[in-house]
């Protein structure tokens, strides 16, 4: 059975490369073909998934060895891939909620002429986020964590005919390559200190190794989350990225890329688990993040772009759990699977909402759309009420636990990390509110546009509402399924571990301040919003509201400090190189060049002359050799 | 004064019979040499007894024969054991069947074959009256601009005594590396050295130049041959013998019956020390090393691009293959003294032939510096005095061989009105009309340079590496430096090929026949075959790296 792990990414890969080699004579099926590798890519995940339920819990983790990449003497190299629960929650997550966004596209891409070549990216993408999952070593998940980078970016370039397009694509890779770089030093590091980087020997003897060292390789670990998380620092790139096409969003947000990081910290959990330091630091970049985003997401009008504020606050509250160490692995994963179904659920909304009013983004022209799609309406709902944490709602469970292990964490670090948590959920349920307000209810807002076409809401074709509904079922139910019993706790509990905390409030009162805060956050959007008219010009609003809008001012803050500095740095360096550098080495030339010059003319052409040197050198010679003796 | 004035020869009687006994040749180990010498006796009477018009393809065929010939019994040989197991003296201790020996010997064998190659290329020169020519004067002896010369132009004479000119020289290379005392080494310099001089002067065009280089080249080795000659006579004193491993056990005081002959100078090391650096300069002077070096521009210039080729690749090797046998043979005992001598030699050799080599103008200037430089680069390998360094210096001998061949046959290729277009003005643009040709030539220069994927890289790198692990580790540095002043002539020349706007009055590319493209081709190939997969070849080095003793 392990021999299939490769089929699941040779499946999408596959795909990759028909479509993106096999040219136009593929236009007409190129999206049915890449749709079904990727549902192919899930079946047999379902498959394998089946076969390892009939295991015992601790029998599960099998592993498959394709091949012998790199060996050299010391430094061996193989293409291997491990397939244990932890894998196998994301490979269903990938592909499930992938196929479905593949579905969606056909209807979303039908009338973009390069649509096939959109497939083939996509497939690309599932294939490179499964490597990256399904690796047995850092350095293969580097390919996979590299893969991923180039497929987004080929994807939120994808309408590389707008600037703006190929301007997003370009700062995600580069924001991204910071975070690649973390990773490498990570691999390096752990090769020197454990002399491989295969997850068995390096996991099973990090306790056994100085904290200093750990601690370098999980910040450095931690860098790479950041890139890829979109978590503070390195988070500027993922507003951006809504440029483009809307599945892209969807499937960056929910199933790939920004879950790379959450992975990437859980898998190393034992590396973190040794080095508190670093642990603490993981908490902080998620809380700071979990509230970055949210507060980025109140201020947005453009519907995607408030999603995308959303989904950076969401991963915060992954990345915070995954900080918390064994008492919040588990939920970390719980929160991103659920986190999956409502957002790729919303995400496809708002793509729905697009797709009828000639892709209009801004929220300030929407209004009343409840009564113009109905199908899209009900599954957006469904997802908001998820991800404020509505009781019962798959966003409840998952949340309410990881503000509870904040919580857990003890101290007045607990108090913190769980005070940022409830805030969190307050804002989400703000902003979403305030989103599902101004987009469904209140007045209609929209205009013609410069051309003079009036929007005519209408709802989306079968092939988009399906997979919403599909995933609206997920937002509702994954949560309670998950949690009743604590299924998802003993399904991932052999491969992440679990500790319960200590908390010094009951898990009874989190809950009921959880609710307050949320009735609390979604009361003020509906007064804000729901009580007065919406402008259909944004008011200039408080100092707050305008810098939350300007990101809170991440990149005035990456191009004073990054931008300029690099440039005044290769200023100096130009400089140098110019003077310095340029300076001896056209003297040395120069000097050569002279001295040639001078030696040349004892090249007189007598024979006379050349006698004399003859004679001379043989003389030094001799007097040389007599001298050697004579020292 | 009663004591005998008289030599007993005089006075005593000889028995005839007993006393005197014949020498025991091993004539098959040294086919190789004896096929040589043979076929250019062969030439000799070809030249005296088959008519004119015929003589031209008996002798290159005569000659492509022999070198052939001997070349597969130097194979045969080596595969027969007698580079390792089998190595032993041969001819009464004249000549050293061994590793080193063989390997040179087959270098300098296809060397030859190639030389020839070029030799007998008739279709660069322009046809004068109709009668295909080669690089060789119509008639050697006519004064240059005279009637007779005139006349023999017109007859369409040839110097087909080059052939067998060639073939003596090769003997005379063939025996050098091999020779196992000093009076064998004295014969093969000269017997290999004379020919050479003869050669130098028999260019068709520019025929003062060719015969003022060929005076200079005699008149400058003669003096270097004396130079051997008295350091061979200080060595005899000091050893009593002309053996080399006589006097290697002399030098390390195993041997201590003195020839009562010599009592007042056996054993006088300052005898030893003049007598071996006075022999290693007659060396040094072959192989081009500074301050020796002053005649090779000057000959290189002036000799038949075809003989330098040659001359360059296979004296080199001869002469290398002899100095290594010299210091590795005779004065390892000595090597404490001769070591700090040989550094100095090699550095200013490296930084002399580099630094010159930047203001030359001229193509064959340039590679005749980049030669000495080159030899300084080798002499870096002689210096680490262990196994690696033997076999290193007889891997960069073969590829420099073929690269200096190959270069030499691409220069006879560019020609304007006055035959070959040497002057490096000229050479402008070649690559946007000859591209292949141009090429060629750059795939060489980079060789000479020592860039990855050729046959110099590897060459230069084995060189460095053994001197580093003998311990020359700052003669490695300025041997790096010097192959980056090195790079930038030969680079330039390739800038001047490729980046150039071409002359529109510049020279242009001959066809030539097939023996020049082989030539050519082959220089190529072993170029990147040695470059990209030196190992067998290394090893085969590494295989044939111990001397016999």
């Amino acid at each position: 059975m392990e021999n299939l792990i490769a089929l699941l990414i040779a499946a999408p890969l596959l795909g990759a490369a028909v479509l993106l080699c096999g040219g136009r004579r593929l236009d007409a099926v190129g999206h049915w073909l890449g749709t079904f590798l990727a549902g192919a890519s899930f079946v047999l995940g379902a498959v394998l998934f089946t076969d390892m339920l009939g295991k015992a819990a601790d029998a599960r983790t099998v592993t498959q060895h394709l091949f012998s990449w790199i060996p050299v003497a010391g430094f061996q190299a193989d293409v291997t891939f491990r397939l244990d629960q932890l894998s196998m929650t994301f490979v269903l997550l990938i592909t499930g909620v992938g196929s479905l966004i593949h579905l969606y596209s056909i209807g979303y891409m039908e009338h973009d002429e390069r649509r096939r070549r959109f497939f083939g990216y996509l497939n690309l993408f599932l294939a490179a986020m499964l490597l990256l999952v399904l690796a047995d070593n850092y350095l293969l998940l580097y390919v996979g964590w590299e893969g991923v980078g180039l497929a987004s970016y080929l994807l939120i370039g994808f309408w590389q005919h707008k600037p703006s397009a190929a301007t997003a694509a370009k700062k995600a890779f580069l924001v991204n390559r910071v975070g690649d770089m973390g990773l490498s030093i990570a691999i390096m590091l752990m090769f020197t200190t454990f002399g491989t980087f295969a997850f068995g020997p390096v996991l099973d003897s990090a306790d056994k190794v100085g904290e200093g060292r750990l601690t370098a390789i999980g910040l450095m670990l931690l860098l790479a989350a950041c890139g890829k998380s979109a978590q503070v620092p390195l988070q500027s790139w993922l507003g951006d990225a809504m440029e483009g096409p809307t599945p892209v969003s969807a499937l960056i947000h929910a199933a790939t890329m920004v879950t790379a990081g959450v992975y990437l910290i859980v898998r190393s959990g034992a590396i973190f688990n040794a080095a508190p330091d670093a642990q603490l630091v993981v908490t902080v970049v998620g809380a700071v993040t979990l509230l970055f985003g949210a507060i980025v997401g109140c201020a947005k009008d453009d519907i995607k772009k408030a999603l995308a504020g959303s989904t950076m606050s969401q991963i915060g509250y992954m990345v915070l759990a995954a900080g918390l160490g064994p008492i919040g692995y588990v939920f970390a994963i719980m929160h991103l699977v659920t986190h999956g179904f409502f957002k790729a659920g919303l995400f496809l909304g708002a793509g729905s909402v697009m797709h009828g009013m000639n892709d209009e983004v801004d929220m300030r022209r929407y209004g009343g759309l409840r009564t113009y799609m109905p199908v899209t309406f009900v599954t957006f709902g469904l997802g908001y009420l998820a991800i404020v944490g509505f009781p019962g709602l798959s966003g409840f469970f998952s949340k309410d636990k990881i503000i509870e292990a904040a919580f857990a964490k003890g101290g007045t670090e607990g108090w913190i990390l769980g005070g940022a948590a409830l805030l969190g959920a307050a804002i989400t349920a703000y902003y979403m509110t305030r989103v599902m307000i101004m987009t469904f209810f209140g007045e209609k807002r929209w205009q013609p546009d410069e051309q003079g076409n009036e929007p005519h809401p209408h709802e989306s074709p079968g092939v988009m509402t399906i997979p919403m509904i599909v995933l609206a079922v997920g937002s509702v139910f994954a949560g309670g399924f998950f949690s009743l019993g604590d299924r998802f706790l003993h399904w991932l509990e052999p491969v992440t571990g679990h500790a319960e905390g200590n908390s010094p409030v009951s898990a009874m009162t989190v809950t009921a301040a959880t609710l307050v805060l949320l009735v609390v956050g979604a009361g003020i959007a509906y007064v804000q919003y729901g009580r007065r008219p919406v402008p259909a010009v944004a008011p200039r609003g408080s100092l707050l509201t305008r810098v939350a809008r300007r990101d809170l001012l991440q990149d005035d803050f990456n191009h004073v400090v990054l931008v300029r500095g690099g440039e005044h740095l290769t200023r100096s360096l130009v400089y140098v190189d110019h003077t310095l550098v340029d300076g001896v080495v056209n003297g040395t030339a120069a000097s050569v060049g002279g001295l040639s010059g001078r030696l040349r003319r004892l090249q007189n052409g007598f024979a006379r002359s050349y006698a004399v040197s003859m004679f001379g050198g043989a003389a030094v010679l001799v007097a040389l050799t007599l001298l050697m003796r004579a020292v | 004064m009663s004591t005998v004035a008289v030599h007993s020869l005089w006075t005593t009687a000889v028995d005839p019979i007993s006393k005197f006994q014949a020498p025991k040749i091993e004539y098959a180990q040294l086919s190789p040499t004896l096929i040589v010498i043979g076929a250019a006796l062969v030439g000799v009477l070809i030249e005296a007894f088959v008519p004119r018009k015929s003589r031209y393809h008996a002798q290159v065929f005569v000659s492509v024969v022999a070198l052939a010939a001997a070349f597969a019994a130097v194979v045969a040989l080596a595969s027969g054991g007698y580079g390792t197991t089998k190595a032993h003296i041969a001819a009464m201790g004249a000549l050293a069947v061994d590793g080193p020996a063989l390997f040179l010997q087959g270098t300098i064998l296809l060397a030859g074959l190639f030389g020839v190659f070029t030799f007998a290329e008739r279709r660069l020169d322009p046809a004068a009256h109709g009668n295909r020519v080669d690089s060789f004067a119509a008639q050697a002896a006519s004064v240059p601009g005279s009637d007779s010369e005139k006349a023999a132009v017109k007859a369409g004479f040839t110097t087909t005594e080059a052939f067998p000119l060639l073939l003596f020289a090769v003997g005379g290379m063939l025996v050098f590396p091999s020779a196992n005392d000093l009076l064998t080494l004295f014969v093969a310099l000269e017997v290999f050295s004379l020919p050479l001089y003869l050669l130098c002067a028999l260019a068709r065009r520019k025929r003062l130049m060719s015969q003022e280089a060929a005076v200079k080249y005699f008149l400058l080795g003669a003096f270097a041959s004396a130079f051997t000659l008295f350091g061979i006579a200080l060595l005899y004193g000091y050893a009593g013998s002309v053996s080399y491993a006589t006097i290697a056990q002399v030098v390390d005081g195993t041997v201590t019956n003195v020839d009562p002959a010599l009592a007042n100078t056996m054993g006088n090391d300052v005898l030893l020390l003049i007598g071996a650096a006075m022999i290693v300069m007659g060396l040094l002077f072959k192989v081009g090393a500074v301050p020796f070096h002053m005649w090779t521009p000057d000959v290189y210039q002036g000799a038949p691009t075809p003989v330098t080729g040659f001359m360059a690749a296979a004296t080199k090797v001869a002469a290398f293959g002899a100095l290594l046998r010299l210091l590795y043979v005779v004065l390892p005992g000595l090597r404490w003294d001769w070591r700090p001598v040989m550094w100095a030699v090699a550095i200013v050799t490296m930084l002399g032939g580099a630094i010159v080599a930047i203001t030359q103008t001229d193509i064959k200037r340039l590679l005749a510096y980049s030669s000495i430089a080159h030899a300084g680069f080798i002499l870096a390998g002689v210096i680490a005095t262990t196994r690696s360094g033997v076999s290193s210096v007889l891997f960069y001998l073969a590829a420099y061989s073929f690269v200096t061949i190959g270069a030499f046959a691409v220069v006879t290729l560019v020609r304007d009105a006055g035959g070959e277009a040497t002057h490096l003005s000229k050479w402008a643009g070649l690559g946007r009309r000859s591209p292949l040709v141009a090429a060629v030539f750059a795939v060489f220069l980079l060789a000479f340079a020592g860039i990855p994927l050729t046959s110099g890289f590897a060459g230069k790198f084995a060189v460095f590496k053994a001197a580093a692990e003998g311990g020359a580790i700052p003669l490695v540095v300025i041997g790096v430096i010097s192959s980056a002043v090195a790079a930038f002539f030969y680079i330039r020349v390739i800038v001047l090929m490729f980046f150039s706007e071409p002359n529109p009055e510049g020279p242009t590319v001959a066809v030539p026949s097939p023996l020049t493209l082989t030539a050519i081709g082959a220089g190529v190939a072993v170029t990147l075959v040695l470059g990209v997969a030196p190992q067998y070849f290394l090893n085969l080095a590494s295989q044939a790296s111990v001397f016999v003793r």
